[in-house]
């Protein structure tokens, strides 16, 4: 029995959700090796041999891979994962745009969101919105699975050595390319990795009043999120929405700020440690997952807490 | 261009879902059901794209039971042209919906598939990828942005941290955010036109592909419930709370 984690990178450096996704796979139990996909990317194959608890990395440079065009490293993973009884990768939407599409050129099913290993083919994930807990048995000789990052806690980045291995296989399908991206630049943490999140929601008003969260946050390390609310809205972008179908967070110290609390908008953050929220509305919802409730007019609470930290 | 859409019936997403207190399932009797909200936005765009004489015809399919014409008359409502229902009351996991879907693209020959991306019931997120693997054909999943010029697509896609673009080469498939659009409602003369519009019924056996399970559902349990804490009377007690006893700042 041995495990293939598929690296989450940017073929600079190994994302820190690889490192929930060996704590899963130590979990299963057998070996786990690391598959580092991309081009140019060496940097992240030598910190991957570097994770406590991997035995192998297997690194796949290739312009083909570069970009992790789902097209052409599927062929790839689904090639390699012929060898394993489990293949997983993290639920980052690099994870979600891969693995069904090798999961289904090796003809077996794929479990989703993983938040819970209870044995090698018996697993936990949330459905509906996280409103209920599902135990799933899978049937597959190949277990094909994503993780959820916040059922993990992360491995340690160090104290292993694991063997490079070079794959030599370049699989180009040809049928896609890559244009461009843009990302949101931003001294912050990422939402995802943040161990402290102010999210702020409707009650915002509109985009430019999250001037006062982004401030209050720059004093806590923390990253800006939103909910759903506020990016229908159109106070802030979409990557900032945590929730059911944006981000999933569980940082150490949550801070809702006029967020009612709709089910869609819990479902991506009451893993959290701390929950406080600030909302002039003392019958909103989000007190009743909040560790710290403070009925206020966020336009005068949110400045006092900023000057007062 | 032939674009073909796929939408789900699943449980209205206002709905408050309960576990059955046998722990067997999520208890659907009687609660309201309704068609995937993602759906509805890949609905929307299919329309869209006929109306910029881009797509000439759009055909929508759904598989499930015999009740998911519901969802498939309401999509005709919309603006599609014809349906398509693969029936079966067994349970449909992703990679068999994949599989069904596959005949019905090889039978229709759509330049573009456009799903939603996930189901808000199951929420794997996986039938769209599974189908571009089962065609060979490319994926542009997360769409907040779709150009189809000649062809080829560009997708641009919702990743964390920002917005990836990509070119596909047609036919392609396209997975829904919720960003792509904003879908409109049916009026009353669409929703009377809609009945009479084609629709066609299949199964699996017409399909010639076996049902098969992959994965076997041991239990459903409620998540675990959170407890509320307390209410502070002021900025100042919250901070000393955070300070002293959380210890999270």
């Amino acid at each position: 029995m041995a495990t293939l984690i598929i690296a989450e990178h940017d073929n600079h450096t190994l994302k820190g959700a690889t490192l929930n996704a060996v704590t899963a796979a130590s979990q299963i139990g057998g070996d786990i090796h690391i598959l580092v996909a991309g081009g140019g990317c060496q940097a992240v194959a030598d910190a991957a041999s570097a994770v406590a608890g991997v035995s192998k990395v297997l690194l796949a440079d290739n312009a083909a891979y570069e970009h992790q065009l789902a097209e052409n490293v599927s062929l790839l993973v689904a090639e390699l994962g012929r060898e394993y009884s489990h293949v997983i990768a993290s639920a980052t939407t690099g994870g979600k745009n891969l693995m069904p599409r090798v999961a289904a050129l090796l003809d077996v099913a794929q479990l989703s969101d993983v938040i819970r290993v209870d044995s090698d083919d018996t697993f936990a994930r949330p459905i509906y919105a996280g409103n209920a807990i599902a135990t799933v048995k899978s049937l597959d000789a190949i277990k094909v699975i994503t993780i959820r990052g916040t059922g993990f806690d992360a491995g340690s980045a160090e104290g292993g050595s694991a063997a490079i291995e070079m794959v030599s296989a370049v699989h180009d399908a040809g049928i896609s390319s890559f244009i461009g991206e843009a990302m949101a630049k931003s001294d912050r943490p990422e939402l995802t990795a943040a161990s402290v999140i102010v999210s702020g929601g409707r009650g915002m008003g509109n985009g430019e009043n999250f001037a006062l969260l982004e401030s209050l946050a720059d004093k806590l390390g923390a990253a800006v999120g939103a909910s759903r609310a506020a990016v229908d809205a159109g106070f802030v972008p979409n990557d900032m929405q945590v929730g059911q179908t944006g981000k999933i967070v569980a940082p150490d110290l949550y801070i809702a700020v006029g967020i009612s609390g709709a089910i869609q908008h819990l479902a991506g953050m009451k893993d959290s440690k701390v929950i406080v929220a600030i909302n002039k509305d003392e019958e909103a919802p989000i007190f009743s997952v909040a560790d710290y409730g403070l009925v206020a007019d966020l336009f005068d609470a949110v400045p006092e807490l900023d000057a007062k930290l | 261009m032939k674009v073909l859409v796929t939408v789900k019936r699943v449980i209205d997403y206002n709905v408050k879902v309960r576990v059955k207190s046998d722990n067997s399932d999520v208890d659907l009797s009687n609660v309201k059901m309704a068609m995937n909200p993602f759906c509805e936005i890949a609905v929307e765009e299919a329309v869209r794209l006929k109306e910029a004489g881009i797509a000439t015809e759009v055909v929508v399919v759904s598989l499930g039971p015999q009740s998911a014409q519901e969802q498939i008359r309401t999509a005709l409502a919309l603006g599609a042209d014809r349906g398509i229902l693969v029936q079966s009351d067994e349970n449909l996991e992703s990679l068999t919906v994949a599989k069904l879907l596959a005949k019905v693209v090889e039978e229709e020959q759509p330049g573009l598939v456009i799903m939603g991306k996930q189901a808000i019931d199951t929420d794997n997120n996986q039938t769209g990828q599974m189908l571009a693997a089962l065609t060979n054909m490319p994926q542009g999943t997360f769409a907040s942005e779709v150009k189809v010029s000649g062809d080829k697509v560009q997708v641009t896609r919702e990743v964390d941290g920002g917005l990836q673009t990509v070119e596909l080469s047609l036919p392609a498939i396209v997975t829904t955010d919720l960003r792509l659009n904003e879908p409109r409602y049916a009026s009353l003369p669409n929703i009377m036109k809609a009945k009479r519009k084609p629709l066609d019924t299949k199964t699996p056996e017409d399909l010639g592909v076996e049902v098969k399970a992959h994965t076997q559902l041991l239990k459903v349990e409620p998540p675990a419930q959170r407890q509320a804490g307390i209410k502070v009377a002021s900025v100042e007690a919250l901070v000393d709370k955070l300070k002293n006893e959380a210890k999270v700042i």
